[in-house]
């Protein structure tokens, strides 16, 4: 009973683990080339899952539900980079918190005029409907698996993208010396949509496989985040090695908290608030391991420039 | 000397305010005064920080839901005669502001040294997200409280007591709140022009000057961040008194972010700025919301549009005075 809970919520940790770093890694590298904090990365993500769960629901496929979402996250970052964020590299953080808020207040508030304030919901294709024996006796959602799978593919895309092709060698170069890749001849803001673009494809992708765990609903973004804020600062700002240890980290913390919480209060308190307490003191797990973790090391576990 | 007539207008317009309001036959916005006071309160608290320590905190409404909260929660258990905790020694429920106020403060004071202290060793984007993420902690945490309404809120039954005289009534606890207003921001104003403030706001311009003048900046930074928290903890007691109802929703991100849009809106480092901010914030909220049910989506691009070209802040243009912050 406990080793299969313990598998079953594994599993479920590394499920939010890669969908944190879809989001995280986005955040991280646009906040290490650009020096760009935005707040409406979660709009983006929020976009892609109800975009994606529309075309689903009219075309009846889940892949081009899919497809759709990351394109709507990509598109819509793309013309947010250059409308608005292009305006903001020269700013301070400040001003760049509180133009992205506004934003986040437009898209939600937005949201809510073209699909109501009601959750609205996808269900996973009909080929991954089923569950998967992943250990004798142990039986898995496929779902779930399959969303482990593509967040691994990401990474491994990513560390491609950036390890291996020109583009990548320039966002690397952009991230520690970014006047010099400028003087050099690169055209830096054709780099910088490029790099947003990219972090609003994985967000969008990120939404749309979201969409049959939880709820598609205004405001989704916004929780997704600020843990996408403590895997950032765990896993030091910028890096995108670092982006993937901490959400791992922050996925399997979270989920482990959340299951085995209910399970040791149970005992100490009536049943009818234990839930709500533990699901609640679940949640403040992760921002305790952010504690620690700055306490120890302040620039995160894969600081930038160590 | 226009700052000076600024703030002297603004002065007078608060004092008469209710005379003004009565005789117009519409005296239940007082109230909606007295929140706007609450949310000005904050915001210059937020303003030391932000405009004068030139930290970026996203995290105030963790202070003002907590102020809100332990106001809420000594009414709660003054109401039923039960005890908020009987170890290590018995604290019982209580009316009087006198003692129930000072206790969301030092309760903030104290949440505030120990959120500044972590984050204060980090700059930047961190600080930002740190204080968010921190905030967020201590929205979950309140919500696990289950004798406290969770997700909920908390109904106050009664408002608090004065040194025994009643602030029921939304005259009492406006000129309650316009006072504290009123000295918090003489007592701020006359803080920043002195040895603090300077060191502060010298740490902000130049960090590693002020450390090679051997100035303390940490610490610096932790007293104002301590002071910040612990005044906007008592403006969300004032809060918990106005709408006798404690909402989660004071401690959410949401709340944080409006209290940095308040004190950009008036103007950074100017102390006044910040009170003008939130009067204006809460007053578009009001008139939008009356002129559609979305209205956030004109408030949003109206903000948008505030950040990318109106820089500045509302103070400036009334009183022509530039932040000192």
């Amino acid at each position: 009973m406990t080793a299969l809970l313990l598998v079953e919520q594994t599993l479920n940790g590394l499920q939010l683990g890669v969908m944190l770093f879809m989001i995280a890694a986005g955040l991280t590298l646009i906040f290490g080339i650009m020096d760009v904090i935005n707040l409406a990365h979660g709009s983006l993500y929020m976009a892609g899952a109800f975009v994606g769960a529309t075309v689903t629901a009219r075309t009846g496929s889940f892949a081009l539900g899919v497809v759709a979402g990351a394109a709507a996250g990509a598109l819509i970052a793309l013309l947010l980079e250059l409308t608005v964020i292009r305006r903001l590299y020269a700013r301070d953080h400040l001003d760049q918190v509180l133009a992205t808020y506004a934003l986040i207040l437009t898209f939600n508030e937005g949201v809510k005029v073209l699909w109501g304030p009601a959750p609205i919901f996808l269900s996973a294709p009909p080929l991954l409907s089923g569950t998967v024996e992943v250990l004798p006796g142990v039986p898995y959602p496929a779902y779930r698996l399959a969303v482990i799978g593509a967040g691994l593919a990401a990474a491994l895309f990513l560390g491609w993208l950036i390890g291996r092709t020109r583009a990548g060698m320039l966002i690397r170069a952009g991230t520690t010396h970014r006047e010099t890749v400028e003087a050099l001849g690169v055209d830096i803001g054709l780099l910088f949509a490029l790099v947003f673009a990219v972090g609003g494809g994985l967000a969008g992708l990120a939404g749309v496989m979201a969409g049959p765990v939880l709820a598609v609903q205004v405001g989704m973004g916004e929780q997704i985040l600020i843990l996408a804020f403590v895997v950032i600062v765990v896993g030091g700002l910028g890096s995108v090695r670092g982006a993937l240890a901490g959400a791992l980290l922050v996925g399997l913390t979270d989920t482990w908290a959340r299951a085995l919480l209910p399970v040791l209060l149970r005992g100490a308190l009536p049943p009818s608030s234990a839930d709500q307490v533990a699901a609640n003191l679940g949640s403040v797990a992760v921002y305790l391991l952010m504690a620690v973790v700055l306490a120890v090391r302040p620039q995160g576990l894969f600081p930038r420039h160590a | 000397m226009r700052e000076r007539a600024a703030v002297l207008a603004g002065a007078a317009a608060l004092c008469a305010a209710p005379f003004l309001l009565e005789a117009l036959d519409e005296a239940f916005l007082l109230s909606v005064l007295t929140r706007m006071l609450a949310y000005a309160l904050a915001a210059a608290a937020l303003d030391l920080v932000l405009g004068y320590g030139g930290m970026v905190s996203f995290g105030h409404g963790a202070f003002l839901g907590t102020g809100a909260y332990v106001a809420g929660v000594l009414l709660h258990h003054r109401a039923d005669g039960s005890a908020v905790t009987d170890w290590p020694v018995r604290i019982g429920g209580t009316a009087e502001a006198l003692l129930a106020w000072p206790a969301a403060a030092i309760v903030c004071g104290l949440l505030a040294a120990a959120i500044g202290a972590i984050s204060l060793r980090t700059r930047g984007v961190h600080f930002i997200m740190i204080t968010l993420a921190f905030a967020q902690m201590v929205f979950f945490l309140v919500l696990a409280l289950p004798q406290y309404g969770g997700t909920d809120g908390l109904m106050v039954p009664s408002r608090n007591v004065l040194a025994g005289a009643s602030l029921a009534g939304d005259a009492p606890l406006y000129w309650v709140a316009l006072v504290l207003l009123a000295l918090f921001l003489a007592f701020a104003r006359s803080a920043m022009a002195a040895r603090f403030g300077l060191a502060l706001r010298g740490a902000r311009m130049n960090e590693r000057r002020a450390l090679a003048l051997g100035l303390p900046v940490y610490r610096l930074r932790l007293a104002a961040f301590i002071l910040s928290g612990a005044v906007t903890g008592l403006a969300g007691a004032i809060l918990a008194n106005q709408a006798s109802f404690v909402s989660p929703d004071l401690l959410s991100w949401q709340r944080s972010g409006e209290l940095l849009v308040m004190v950009i809106l008036g103007g950074q480092g100017t102390l006044y700025g910040p009170v003008l901010g939130a009067v204006a914030l809460l007053l578009a909220e009001e008139e939008l919301a009356a002129i559609t049910e979305h209205w956030m989506l004109i408030l949003g691009p109206v903000l948008l549009v505030v950040v990318l070209f109106f820089r500045g802040g509302l103070w400036r243009v009334v009183a022509g005075a530039r932040g000192d912050g």
